[in-house]
């Protein structure tokens, strides 16, 4: 190892950065996961509170079942096994939860043990999804809104009692690419399960991440730290790269890391410790007294799962499948990467339509993955004959591929029939008489051309197809030109 | 669980709980807090192979409510209850570097 080289470039190759999600994620539910208040975000502070949820004497929580519904959905669409479950209380100081606890699934959570698959086809272990409540929402006044120098706090307790599930992974992420991958993911699982509204830059999804280095080969995990305050994804990334980077020049410097808690400054781009005080640590769990054990049966699991969208994993692979179909083999690295772009923009029902309905699935995939992409709402909307209508002008050479593309972006963005719009835009006129004549055009002008391709020179054939290319402005099929040529020479 | 409780686990166990314990208080409780672990150290001497555990004293299981909205209460109210308030919230002292 070259040691003049950017000591961290250098170094960082020779570690691999181990990383575990929690996330949190804000059940879409009518009402907070104890008490009636709504659940509901931007309200004004302090308008959606009562008894329950401030703690107040002589309250007492109940579960709400549509929380308990979603967080099984979750479960179901992790692959997790749904369990019998209990509450127990997560006992702190700080004031952003007026009980001075927060009711926390601890040793008996809902859903244990699944996995979620990327699209790189990697698994990423789900140690644990429970259920807990929010907390309320805390602004530091005076001192920058830095909470060390802050000279008072105010508190909001609407978000208190919203429920959530967190979602636990194992440490199975490689690096900052992965963990975005699988928030990524999760999002979309989230979204299609019904649960979350999916919305990071609200809040309804927080993500706190477990990082640790280890040399590159090594089975054995370091020690790691929990970096919090991930607001975006773009913030997890940068968060990992730098906690990744601190604690690489750390052990290559001698020293050792301690585990702790760190805060992601976005603004500044580095993480700096959060709490010194080993007793914040404690949180001397026991159980809730005020919730009885929830234990669904058969009947209420498959009542509450029943209806569970495809999720993206499976999406993935019913596209793989049909292009797999068409090929008559796997699909290569670009058709995945196509796949995965069509999935995650919700076109995949409009490929598996327009192929039932006749169209090239290769084709299909590319014009969404491309171009559809470009308009996805609008998209989305497309009726998927007119989809499969202009695919099939394309592949049977009726209109170029340039045409193609200028016609679908024309459907997405008025609406139309397929062969009306190229008709339209004037791409009817290359019907085979007018081809004929052109070509007559370009044979006459490339005369010695012509007679080389007629002697058997296939080289000049890109030649004579690019001159009637440009003789027609690019709006004829080059295959079609090709074949044309070919039965000139006959 | 053998042995009695040390002044310093009884320290810290009001830290947590943010007593504020004297050294002889602390001593005090030492003592009383052992002898009630050592009455807990009889009950684990019972044979409960075939009790199976419970997690509640209530013999209830799935209490579930609808989710359906109910009134909250009026911020006038709410905020009236709290020591001090501004701008519509709780004032709180501020949070960490607080001495446990």
């Amino acid at each position: 190892m070259s040691t003049d080289a950017a000591p961290r470039t250098s170094s960082r190759l020779d570690w691999e950065i181990v990383v575990g999600l929690e996330v949190h994620c804000e059940l879409a539910t009518v009402t907070k996961l104890f008490c009636g208040c709504a659940n509901r975000f931007g309200a004004e502070a302090n308008t959606q509170v009562c008894p329950v949820c401030l703690g107040l004497p002589g309250s007492l929580p109940v579960l709400n079942r549509r929380a308990v519904e979603l967080a099984m959905r979750i479960g179901r669409a992790l692959h997790c096994e749904i369990r019998p479950s209990t509450f127990h209380r997560k006992n702190y100081f700080y004031p952003d939860m007026p009980k001075d606890y927060q009711i926390s699934q601890y040793d008996e959570p809902i859903n244990v043990g699944g996995y979620l698959e990327l699209a790189s086809e990697r698994r990423i272990g789900i140690e644990r999804a429970h259920i807990e409540e929010d907390t309320g929402k805390t602004t530091h006044v005076g001192g920058g809104g830095r909470i060390h120098d802050a000279d008072h706090s105010l508190v909001d307790y609407n978000r208190a009692g919203v429920p959530l599930v967190e979602i636990v992974s194992r440490p199975d992420l490689r690096g900052a690419d992965e963990a975005r991958a699988y928030v990524a993911e999760l999002r979309s699982i989230l979204v299609a399960s019904g649960a979350s509204d999916g919305r990071m830059e609200e809040g309804s999804l927080r993500v706190d991440a477990n990082v640790s280095v280890r040399p590159m080969g090594s089975q054995e995990f370091g020690t790691r730290c929990e970096v919090k305050n991930l607001n975006s994804l773009r913030s997890l990334g940068r968060a990992i790269e730098h906690e990744a980077d601190r604690q690489v020049a750390l052990l290559e410097s001698g020293g050792r890391v301690v585990q702790e808690t760190r805060h992601w400054n976005e603004a500044e781009g580095r993480t700096s410790s959060m709490r010194s005080k080993e007793e914040a640590y404690d949180y001397r769990y026991f159980p809730e007294p005020d919730l009885v054990p929830l234990v669904p049966d058969e009947d209420f699991i498959a009542e509450a799962t029943a209806g569970l969208a495809l999720m993206p994993a499976a999406r993935r692979k019913r596209l793989a499948a049909l292009v797999a179909a068409a090929d008559g083999q796997p699909a290569a690295t670009s058709v995945t990467d196509q796949i995965a772009t069509v999935v995650d923009l919700g076109l995949d029902d409009l490929v598996v339509a327009a192929v039932g309905l006749g169209a090239d699935a290769r084709l299909a995939l590319a014009r969404s993955a491309n171009e559809a992409a470009q308009s996805p709402e609008r998209a989305r909307e497309l009726d998927a004959s007119v989809f499969a209508d202009l695919l099939g002008l394309e592949s049977t050479g009726k209109l170029s591929a340039t045409q193609a593309k200028t016609v679908l972006a024309e459907l997405l963005e008025h609406g139309g029939e397929p062969e009306e719009v190229a008709r339209r835009l004037g791409y009817e006129a290359l019907s085979e008489d007018a081809l004929s004549g052109v070509l007559d055009e370009v044979i006459a002008a490339n005369r010695g051309a012509w007679e080389r391709y007629v002697g058997g020179d296939e080289k000049v054939a890109q030649l004579l197809v690019g001159q009637v290319m440009k003789a027609t402005k690019g709006r004829a099929n080059g295959k079609a030109v090709a074949a044309a040529l070919a039965e000139r020479r006959g | 669980m053998a042995g009695e409780l040390s002044a310093e686990q009884v320290a810290h166990v009001a830290r947590l709980a943010r007593l504020e314990l004297s050294p002889e208080e602390s001593e005090r409780f030492a003592g009383q807090l052992s002898t009630i672990l050592e009455h807990v150290e009889v009950v684990r001497r019972l044979d409960t192979t075939d009790v199976p555990p419970t997690s509640h004293a209530l013999d209830l299981r799935n209490v579930l409510r609808a989710d359906e909205l109910r009134p909250c209460l009026a911020r006038e109210d709410v905020l009236a209850a709290a020591p001090d308030a501004e701008d519509g919230r709780f004032k709180v002292p501020r949070i960490l570097g607080e001495a446990l």
